[in-house]
């Protein structure tokens, strides 16, 4: 039997395409070498009566437009707003967030009236990024080197929507793609905790500090996203991340798809310059019309296909794709909630993120240790405790708390991770947690610890990049992944990417899938009932 | 007894006030039926998101209820409305409707049967009188008893595990069955009903019992996540369950002022619910009629439409120009990730072919037009499978 669509690897966006391709009428198999499926937006129970969010842990970019066409409300998915958080800050002080605008305000202004005022100034500014940029999400990026008709369509109509903009808003667009996120933040803000806390989506999955160039670009990534139309809003999926894997799942299987666990691939089959499926490990063959990799690119093209089957000039792209890995995590099963002496009773902050990084200078340096090749002694935390508000992971009164950690580089030294190295780094995190909530780590009932080696060894992202390559202005739109293959598509006839290692890039966001089904279906000369264009910005 | 000064506090306080107050941060309140319920607490995402995640509650006290009693009240009910009352077994709920002589829709409501002879109907309207003048010729007595009972919604997928916890066992409690469990000196009955489409709950009690019950609820379901939820989080819920509204989805019979306005059971959807065979009852003879003749000159249908405009208050149009009909409830619904309207049609449109709508979209003080292609889909939008699992799920 000869599928139409061979997907490998059942993440969040190699499922995503499975099930445009299903509706659309072709026989689909999705391949997973562990025996679960999820990728990174996986739930998983490693102790007893625990659900963890092992991954990823938060939602806001997955497109609401994928949620409505593949019906995965229907199929279980929901997502759950949450609100508060707070920037615990040495000494006992902090800064929280509210979803009221006053009531921000005014906590904003507790640490400076000034920047409290400049917020909204700030708000709006990125807000005009995100118009511009949210459009861009569900199209594939045109190529500016080449001159076919729909790269020139498509490039006509970037200028259409750029010529809208004024010159200080193109200069300005500039500016914001290309510095750091310090410098940019100076320009709004003097509170340093109040920078602290807005620099932290700008430094997020990737290896970049808060003083590096190019970093407020990969805020504007995490800013892009909303829950419910509140742009920038971030959101739990009801009962783990790994709710959106299994949502995808059902939705396939109703449209016919099937999917294969246990089945880790060995090798794409290449012949004259076109795919005919895989072979699994163990020997198993799978013929197919067409192959779809959900790995990264690097994993695809280097370890999976034969070089000579490669141009020379497009395996050496591939090598220099820059995938280096900057966290770790710890995904926490906790006997009670722990309680932060500077919060004042029953503060909301618990249901949102908590910060321990009061400063940008702080950050910086913790970038300093990934740098020379370590984790940061004091590291970056991104801790959460989705179980105040989902019911369905723990049992009442116990907890799951995640925590992001930055930063963790691939290798320690140049040498590769040790157990030993990970409980240390494990250690630290706890030490850091211990050292705002006095006695949690009497409240820990189970930790998992995971660094770059366990990312890429258990989920297959190359030196644990959580985005499947940097988010840097260099890896992105028509040169993600690499120049010339920004629409999918490979060398390889019939073998396509439609993982975050192509545009739009990394998170729980599904649309690298959903471009990649449209260029599928397009090229097949499909199509597909529900596929939506992008839902207008405010 | 009403106080000679009544006028100086138009909108009464709910037997729940007490507790509502407080906790209603914004003071943002809405006239329900001459009382005052909370709009919104404080975030109205929030509220809904209680609704679709734990637990919440919601004041229904001021929901119109009359209590009809007596050896005929289930033959009078069976002559009111549109279902077979006779065949509701004690200690059981139906949804239903009831008509003018005409066959146009005087409202819907929910009954309960509490005795062999005994029913509560609670309304949205108010409709002494007519109950009145309908009970000519059979052994019944009718009373309003809205200010007697305390009414209080627990809804949402955690809101069995809360009951559990506050020591109340609804585990055998099937969808519309009702039970009665003591509380302090007096009782609660809790009925499964509800007005949001998930897992839920109503709970009744008397005015005095009625913060006691409600610091009960909190006190064992705050740790569970039960928050309260004040009306627009519950309106939102309400659309995407697709359930109607009086006076937002038809207008009653009873005041409408344009007699085109209103509506039959049959061109709102509630056609399902009319027991033909059940004997004479009021409006029988118009709706025979206009189900032989199909004379219905409606459709009220479930429309999805594309993006993420909601399309309140729009004007459907076939082939973009001829008016086809018109929207009564949209949203862009959270939960679904769609955008869904409650709409009615000309009846000549009521497979929704080549159906558009026109939505002002409101962007930084501009309207922007929209015409967009809607999609004829079921109602309720939203079911999801828990709301009748039982026993009921934890969560």
């Amino acid at each position: 039997m000869t599928y139409d669509a061979v997907i490998l690897g059942a993440g969040h966006n190699g499922l995503v395409t499975a099930c445009y391709l299903a509706r659309a009428g072709m026989k689909v198999l999705v391949v997973e070498k562990n025996d679960w499926i999820g990728g990174a937006a996986v739930s998983r129970e490693l102790t007893p009566g625990f659900t963890y969010s092992n991954c990823s842990y938060v939602a806001s970019l997955f497109r609401p437009e994928i949620m409505r066409d593949l019906e995965l409300p229907r199929h279980g998915l929901q997502i759950l707003p949450y609100e508060g958080g707070a920037v615990l800050q040495e000494g006992g002080g902090y800064l929280g967030m509210f979803r009221d605008h006053d009531a921000n305000r005014r906590e904003f202004a507790r640490h400076s009236p000034r920047d409290a005022e400049a917020y909204d100034i700030y708000s709006r500014d990125v807000l005009r990024h995100c118009r511009f940029i949210r459009p861009l999400l569900l199209r594939t990026p045109p190529d500016p080197a080449r001159f076919r008709p729909r790269d020139m369509g498509e490039l006509l109509w970037i200028g259409k929507q750029v010529s809208a903009l004024s010159e200080a808003q193109i200069a300005g667009m500039v500016r914001f793609w290309t510095m750091s996120i310090s410098d940019y933040l100076d320009h709004y803000f003097e509170n340093p905790v109040i920078k602290a806390y807005l620099a932290v989506s700008a430094i997020i999955g990737t290896a970049l500090g808060p003083m590096s160039p190019g970093s407020a670009y990969v805020l504007l990534h995490h800013y892009m996203g909303d829950v419910d139309g509140n742009i920038g809003a971030w959101g739990f999926a009801r009962g783990g991340m790994g709710a959106i894997t299994r949502a995808l799942a059902s939705s396939l299987r109703s449209s016919g798809g099937e999917i294969r666990t246990g089945a880790a691939v060995e090798k794409v089959l290449v012949k004259g310059g076109r795919t005919t499926g895989v072979v699994l490990e163990g020997g198993d063959e799978i013929r197919a019309k067409r192959v779809i990799s959900n790995m990264d690119v690097k994993r695809t093209m280097l370890r999976h296909v034969d070089e000579a089957d490669l141009p020379g000039d497009y395996i050496a792209s591939v090598r220099k794709f820059k995938t280096r890995g900057s966290s770790g995590k710890l995904n926490i099963a906790l006997d009670g909630v722990p309680k932060f002496p500077a919060l004042p009773e029953g503060s909301t902050a618990l249901k949102g993120d908590l910060h321990f990084t009061d400063s940008i200078e702080k950050m910086e340096r913790a970038y300093d240790d990934w740098k020379a090749g370590h984790f940061s002694r004091d590291p970056f935390q991104d801790v959460m405790i989705p179980t105040m508000i989902d019911p369905t992971m723990t049992p009442p009164g116990k907890h799951f708390m995640s925590c992001f950690v930055q930063y963790a580089p691939p290798k320690i030294e140049g040498r590769d991770w040790t157990d030993a190295d990970r409980d240390a780094f494990g250690q630290t995190c706890l030490d850091q947690i211990e050292r705002y909530a006095p006695g949690f780590k009497n409240l820990v009932l189970h930790v998992e610890v995971r660094t770059p080696r366990e990312l890429e060894a258990e989920v297959g992202l190359t030196e644990g990049n959580i985005f499947q390559g940097e988010l840097t202005f260099d890896q992105l739109l028509f040169n993600r992944p690499v120049p010339g293959y920004a629409n999918y598509r490979t060398p390889v006839r019939d073998l396509w990417i439609c993982g975050s290692s192509t545009h739009p890039g990394g998170g729980v966001m599904g649309a690298p899938g959903r471009n990649a089904a449209a260029e599928i279906l397009r090229d097949a000369k499909l199509s597909v009932r529900d596929m939506s264009d992008a839902w207008a910005v405010l | 007894m009403i106080p000679q000064r009544h006028y100086e506090k138009p909108l009464r306080e709910t037997p729940f006030h007490p507790r509502t107050a407080p906790l209603n941060r914004l003071q943002n309140w809405g006239a329900w039926a001459g009382y005052m319920t909370p709009s919104c607490y404080g975030d109205s995402a929030m509220e809904h998101t209680g609704i679709r995640n734990t637990a919440t509650l919601y004041d229904i006290s001021p929901m119109i209820k009359y209590r009809i009693r007596g050896p005929e009240a289930a033959d009078y009910l069976n002559r009111l409305t549109l279902r077979d009352a006779a065949r509701l077994p004690v200690g059981a709920v139906h949804y239903t409707a009831w008509t003018d002589d005409a066959g146009q829709v005087m409202d819907d409501g929910t009954l309960f049967r509490l005795g062999a002879d005994d029913f509560r109907l609670c309304c949205q309207e108010r409709h002494l009188p007519w109950l009145l003048d309908s009970a000519w010729g059979f052994d019944v007595t009718i009373g309003d008893e809205t200010d007697r009972i305390a009414g209080l919604a627990l809804q949402g997928p955690v809101s069995a595990t809360v009951l559990a916890a506050a020591g109340f066992d609804v585990s055998a409690l099937k969808p519309f069955r009702l039970a009665t469990f003591p509380l302090s000196a007096g009782e609660v009955t809790i009925s499964r009903t509800g007005f949001t489409g998930d897992l839920g709950y109503e709970l009744w009690t008397t005015p005095e019992d009625a913060l006691v019950l409600w610091d009960h609820l909190m006190a064992h379901g705050a740790p569970l996540g039960l928050v309260p939820t004040g009306t627009d989080a519950v309106m939102l819920a309400r659309t995407e369950a697709g359930f109607l509204t009086t006076n937002l989805d038809f207008i009653p019979a009873q005041q409408a002022l344009r007699e085109d306005r209103t509506r039959s059971p049959l061109e709102l959807g509630l056609g399902w619910m009319i027991a033909w065979d059940k004997g004479p009852f009021t409006g029988r003879r118009a709706l025979m009629a206009e189900r032989e003749g199909k004379t219905s000159r409606w459709a009220l249908v479930g429309l999805d439409i594309p993006g993420n405009v909601s399309a309140e208050g729009s004007i459907l149009y076939h082939g973009k120009r001829r008016e086809a009909g018109f929207v009564t409830a949209a949203c862009w619904s959270p939960t679904l990730k769609r955008n869904i309207a409650i709409a009615h049609v000309a009846a000549k449109y009521a497979d929704c072919r080549d159906l558009w709508v026109e939505i002002y979209a409101l962007r930084e003080l501009q309207y922007h037009k929209l015409m967009l292609p809607v999609t004829k889909t079921e109602r309720p939008f939203f079911a999801p499978d828990r709301r009748r699992a039982t026993p009921p799920g934890r969560f």
